[in-house]
């Protein structure tokens, strides 16, 4: 296993290096010039030569790689060319909202796509189980924004319960009023992920009902539900932990739409108005941050899944 | 050749989710068709006297929105950029997975697994952030959007495709043909791309289902194709603020990328059940000459 790991992770570090490349030469080499934009329409050669100085865009490649990923070690993600925010002061701020976001919305998703997954294929031949397939068919083809803005309609347009968009100024220290103003994101992110997790519960539990093993167990006097659940579940989860860490991608993408249709302070909507403002710096900064985040996170569900899946843990 | 492609057409429409896809494929790209040289109205066109009607009242079917501006127009029109937009991805993904699924296969080992790395890496950039990093160096347009899209399924395209790819190379006439004499290019022409075209279509129609999704939320945020033309994400992210009085027009632009959505998922599902079933079928007319 210990072996296992250092393999993984020296993957990681090698799939993180070639992501920040990636970043860094396709924001650095494809612009036209970062320093006519922000000198202006008007800006003459020596002006432009000026911020192109200021800014170190005259040094070689190589040496602006190495300091820009040097300060990204050391913490500093960027900052503003505009107005000098920088990445790293505004994240601990920005991550109090998509943290949780994020987080809820995964929790909610497993809770339930899983039980409706297994229902789905332990039912398949009902009404019941095909109803259930069918609606995570239709989920999958239902945008995050539009749930989202359906949402709206019902419980804050409709019946008012909840905020249509905002988060409390304070954040966090109004928990309550944070709290609710989340739960609409949180029921978007989780439907749209969670249908496409209820899809994959449902083939692995179908792949499960038929094994020999599960049919032994029901010899050994199991019923049909409690031998699912002794074994059926477990195996079934090795793939559905997989999918898991393929989804996390679109988890970040989910992420960052939600939060501009919930108009919530977070990474997502960070990202969006420097993208707006092309603020360069930061978007270089956030985009690695967001990607790493999904390498990082795929690393760790690669790790569980080693550590659930019977058949490799023995091989161990 | 000509044979099989319209027994895979038979058996698509004979499948439940593969007729249900066509029929709803045919009504966007009849949308889109229709709105090329007919709309009820300018789709652009804003008439401050007409604005918020509800629909079926003074002539406009579905209604009106703030500027006087006919729905139903807005969407026929808009089912053209969504169109345009899976089509171009769906071309470009293609060509970016077929690339990096034969590059990885065909080259050396060590080059191989290094385009596996570098594949797997640009995995773990969602379509979305890829768009905005295009989308910050030179601002919203089609084609930074069809470019995202593109790159970010071929990827996925890639592992599929990879997997496939190697597969047929393994296989024992694959083997023969090489023993033949023929080389790599003329095996790849010959015997690798017409096996794994079944499941590279299959994969294309996901592809386009996933850009239709990807087109409304980059429109909504505004990274899409830039106004005037019409897509349903800018619609949605108009109507966003007047939700309150007018939540129907917010239900059109989103079923209609519900439908497209379903609808390319559908086909893609038929497909396969199609292209299985001329593959059992080929297999039932070799045995008796066996």
């Amino acid at each position: 296993m210990t072996l296992y790991v250092l393999r993984r992770a020296g993957l990681l570090v090698v799939s993180l290096f070639a992501a920040s490349v990636l970043i860094f030469l396709v924001l650095r080499l494809l612009p036209g010039d970062v320093a006519q934009t922000i000198g202006g329409i008007k800006a003459t050669p020596t002006q432009v030569a000026a911020v192109r100085h200021d800014l170190g865009l005259d040094r070689p490649l190589t040496a602006q790689y190495g300091s820009w990923i040097g300060g990204v070690v050391t913490g500093d993600f960027g900052r503003s060319v505009l107005d000098g925010t920088s990445v790293s002061g505004q994240l601990a701020e920005k991550f109090a909202v998509t943290g949780p976001l994020a987080v809820g919305a995964v929790l909610l998703a497993l809770g339930f796509a899983v039980p409706l997954g297994v229902l789905a294929a332990v039912r398949r031949d009902s009404r019941l189980g095909g109803a259930v397939n069918a609606l995570g068919q239709l989920g999958i083809a239902l945008p995050t924004l539009w749930v989202g803005l359906l949402l709206v309609v019902v419980f804050a347009v409709q019946v008012r319960w909840l905020p249509a968009q905002g988060f409390p100024v304070d954040g966090w220290d109004e928990p309550g009023r944070a709290l609710r103003s989340l739960v609409l994101p949180w029921l978007t992110l989780a439907l749209s992920e969670g249908a496409v997790l209820l899809r994959f519960v449902r083939s692995a539990v179908l792949d499960v009902l038929h094994q020999d093993w599960l049919r032994t167990a029901r010899a050994k006097g199991h019923t049909r539900t409690s031998a699912l659940l002794r074994h059926g579940l477990r195996n079934a989860a090795v793939p559905v932990v997989s999918v898991l860490g393929l989804q996390i991608a679109a988890l970040v993408a989910g992420a960052v739409v939600v939060e501009q249709v919930f108009v919530l302070p977070g990474v997502g909507q960070m990202l969006i108005t420097d993208v707006g403002n092309r603020d360069l710096d930061k978007v270089q900064g956030e985009i690695l941050l967001l990607t790493g985040a999904v390498l990082v996170i795929g690393f760790v569900v690669d790790l569980v899944h080693r550590l659930i899946d019977p058949k490799l843990r023995s091989a161990v | 050749m000509s044979v099989p492609s319209s027994r895979v057409l038979r058996a698509l429409l004979k499948s439940r989710s593969g007729f249900a896809g066509s029929v709803l494929v045919g009504v966007l790209v009849l949308s889109a068709l229709v709105s090329l040289v007919w709309t009820p109205y300018d789709p652009t066109l804003a008439r401050p006297q007409d604005s918020w009607l509800l629909p079926l009242s003074g002539g406009h079917v579905l209604g009106t929105d703030r500027l006087g501006r006919d729905e139903l127009s807005q969407l026929l029109t808009g089912a053209r950029s969504t169109l345009r937009t899976a089509l171009l991805a769906a071309a470009i993904a293609a060509v970016v997975g077929l690339a990096l699924a034969l590059a990885a296969v065909l080259v050396p080992r060590w080059i191989g697994a290094a385009v596996v790395q570098f594949t797997d890496v640009l995995i773990a950039f969602p379509v979305l952030l890829i768009a905005m990093i295009l989308t910050a160096v030179y601002g919203g347009s089609t084609w930074t959007a069809v470019t995202a899209i593109g790159v970010g399924a071929g990827v996925n395209v890639a592992r599929v495709a990879r997997a496939e790819a190697g597969r047929v190379l393994g296989t024992d006439y694959v083997l023969a043909a090489h023993a033949a004499g023929s080389g790599t290019w003329r095996t790849v022409r010959r015997h690798v791309l017409p096996n794994i075209a079944p499941t590279l279509i299959v994969q294309l129609s996901l592809v386009l289902s996933v850009a239709v999704l990807a087109e409304a939320a980059l429109s909504y945020l505004g990274f899409g194709t830039p106004p005037p033309a019409v897509s349903w994400g800018r619609m949605l992210h108009e109507q966003q603020s007047y939700i309150t009085a007018r939540p129907l027009l917010v239900i059109w632009p989103g079923l209609a990328v519900v439908c497209s959505v379903l609808g390319f998922n559908l086909l893609g599902d038929g497909l396969r059940e199609a292209a299985d079933a001329r593959l059992r079928v080929r297999e039932l007319q070799e045995v008796p000459g066996a």
